[in-house]
């Protein structure tokens, strides 16, 4: 392979797995928005996706695009039993103790999902064929376009939810001003249930899309849930374009250090610019 | 249309409010005056479920609203502006007095997120009314600068055209002139009287004794707490505790 065709191999992996990186780091900024804490559960999100989907299609014996609906709109459902169930009893606007919430409803989520699917690693099959395709002298698998497809589907949905819709702006509101937000009557529960669910559908996907690849297993979303929150900070936690930015830039980084490097590397450059990137710029590349 | 009874508020032992009791009558301007740190603004914050209220009623038509979550009260139909200022500082003009409508554009939110045709068109109409708003307030040309970027005086006329948008019931009003120059209170003066003569109840607080003056039906006036007075502008300023609230504690500090 000339030199090209390898960058060209290299960027396109990484940009495959920041799409992923990228659809979880979102996940975290939406209920960052409106509630301002780290929703820790995301991790499980993401394992969640996987399972349900690996339910939907050996379980039920779904086709591929129903078993992808029902997988998503599952963990969005659970997301919102999470905030509902999970949250809102604590009637807690303390951040810490909300934090602290979620850290341990991920790990009573982790413990359900390892009663039910079991600790043994299961395998997903592609969303299609698993033969590569040529693309420009760069073999890329199918699933590596389905990700970057769907990923910028989502993006586009989440776009016209926020901006073209009553409840969306309803959730910018609340995201820039929670006082104001409740005086204009805005009921602040509606809106934190909402973003459960938008952030419970993200990481769905983001489970569904990538469990082909990575195998599942009951914590597989843990590593890259904490790759997908680093994402969010690296692009300025609670931001938008920043969480799809740091998503793709922490892919490609990856990637590129795999490549050219070592792929025993990959982690640690990723991380090492993350606080690089930290130490200059505190707030992220497009925090505000 | 609004009735406090006998309404305390308490930070931390310290009386902010002490059996504060009076009506705002619908179709009314009513003013409510006071020296600094008499208790407007919590008064205000009060009635709008920001504030737990110590002890006491208040209650709105025939609810008791003291306690309600704000979102609630705010879905009875009471608005109300800032003292220091609530903008969505990241949404543009336009959306920030779109929120004002949210008791009216939320109610099915599910058939919103799919669009139906009749959705689409309400949500229209919803986008004129707010232009409009922006209209009567001058601010039309800037309906999509994010409103944080405003001057001053332009935020404060974005905070009242949200309040006044959805055609609430009850406004409250917490120094909406405060700040501005002659020109601006006067341009903000004018669109209030014609809010009164369109028949809105409001509350006004206000330092400005020449617009209270001229625009109030009634007057309320507070000190350290208490309503030590009440009636119309005339019997206000000929009310010798009036007098001595604001006067003496000028005297004192000269």
């Amino acid at each position: 392979m000339n030199p090209f065709q390898d960058f060209l191999q290299f960027t396109f992996s990484g940009l495959t797995g920041g799409a992923i990186y990228a659809l979880i780091a979102l996940g975290f900024c939406v209920v960052n928005n409106t509630m301002g804490i780290v929703n820790f559960v995301q991790v499980d999100f993401v394992t969640l996706g996987g399972m349900l989907m690996f339910s939907a299609l050996f379980a039920i014996g779904l086709p591929t695009v129903p078993g992808l609906l029902l997988a998503v709109a599952g963990v969005a459902l659970i997301a919102m039993l999470v905030e509902r169930v999970g949250l809102r009893p604590a009637r807690s606007n303390h951040h810490l103790v909300l934090i602290f919430l979620t850290v341990g409803l991920s790990i009573i989520l982790r413990g359900i999902i390892k009663l039910v699917w079991g600790k043994n690693r299961m395998a997903l099959p592609p969303l299609t064929s698993d033969t590569p395709v040529n693309l420009l002298g760069a073999s890329v698998l199918p699933q590596a376009l389905w990700i970057l497809l769907l990923t910028v589907i989502a993006i586009a949905l989440l776009t016209w939810f926020f901006y073209r819709t009553p409840l969306g702006l309803a959730m910018r509101a609340v995201a820039s001003n929670p006082t104001a937000a409740a005086v204009v009557g805005i009921p602040a529960g509606r809106v934190r249930l909402t973003s459960y669910a938008i952030a419970g559908s993200l990481g769905g996907l983001a489970g569904v899309l990538v469990t082909p690849i990575t195998t599942l297993n009951y914590d597989v979303g843990v590593l890259l849930g904490l790759k997908g929150f680093a994402a969010a900070i690296l692009g300025g936690f609670g931001s938008f374009p920043g969480a799809i930015l740091g998503g793709l830039g922490l892919g490609l980084l990856e990637s590129l250090s795999a490549g050219y490097l070592s792929s025993a590397y990959k982690d640690v450059v990723a991380f090492v610019v993350l606080l690089l990137v930290l130490f200059i710029r505190p707030k992220g590349l497009l925090g505000k | 249309m609004l009735r406090l009874e006998n309404v305390s508020k308490n930070f931390g032992g310290l009386p902010a409010l002490s059996d504060v009791s009076f009506d705002i009558p619908q179709g009314k301007l009513t003013a409510l005056i006071g020296p600094n740190g008499a208790g407007k603004s919590t008064l205000i914050n009060c009635m709008t479920g920001v504030l737990q209220t110590t002890s006491g009623r208040i209650r709105f038509r025939d609810i008791q609203i003291e306690t309600l979550p704000p979102h609630q009260i705010a879905r009875l139909g009471i608005a109300r502006t800032f003292q220091n200022l609530k903008l969505f500082p990241r949404l543009t003009v336009l959306d920030n007095v779109l929120t004002g409508l949210t008791c009216e554009g939320g109610k099915s939110l599910v058939m919103a997120m799919f669009r139906l045709p009749y959705l689409r068109h309400r949500e229209r109409s919803l986008k004129l009314r707010a232009l409009e708003a922006l209209d009567r307030f001058g601010l039309a040309d800037k309906a999509n600068w994010p409103a944080g970027v405003l001057a001053y005086g332009d935020k404060k006329r974005v905070e009242l055209a949200r309040a006044t948008v959805g055609k609430p019931e009850l406004i409250l009003l917490d120094e909406p002139v405060a700040g501005l120059n002659a020109e601006e209170t006067a341009a903000v003066g004018e669109q209030l009287n014609l809010l009164r003569r369109a028949g809105h109840t409001m509350l006004l607080v206000e330092h400005d004794m020449e617009l209270v003056m001229t625009i109030a039906d009634r007057v309320v006036v507070l000190d350290s707490g208490r309503c030590i007075a009440m009636g119309s502008p005339e019997e206000v300023r000929r009310n010798p505790l009036v007098l001595e609230a604001y006067l003496g504690r000028t005297e004192a500090v000269a």
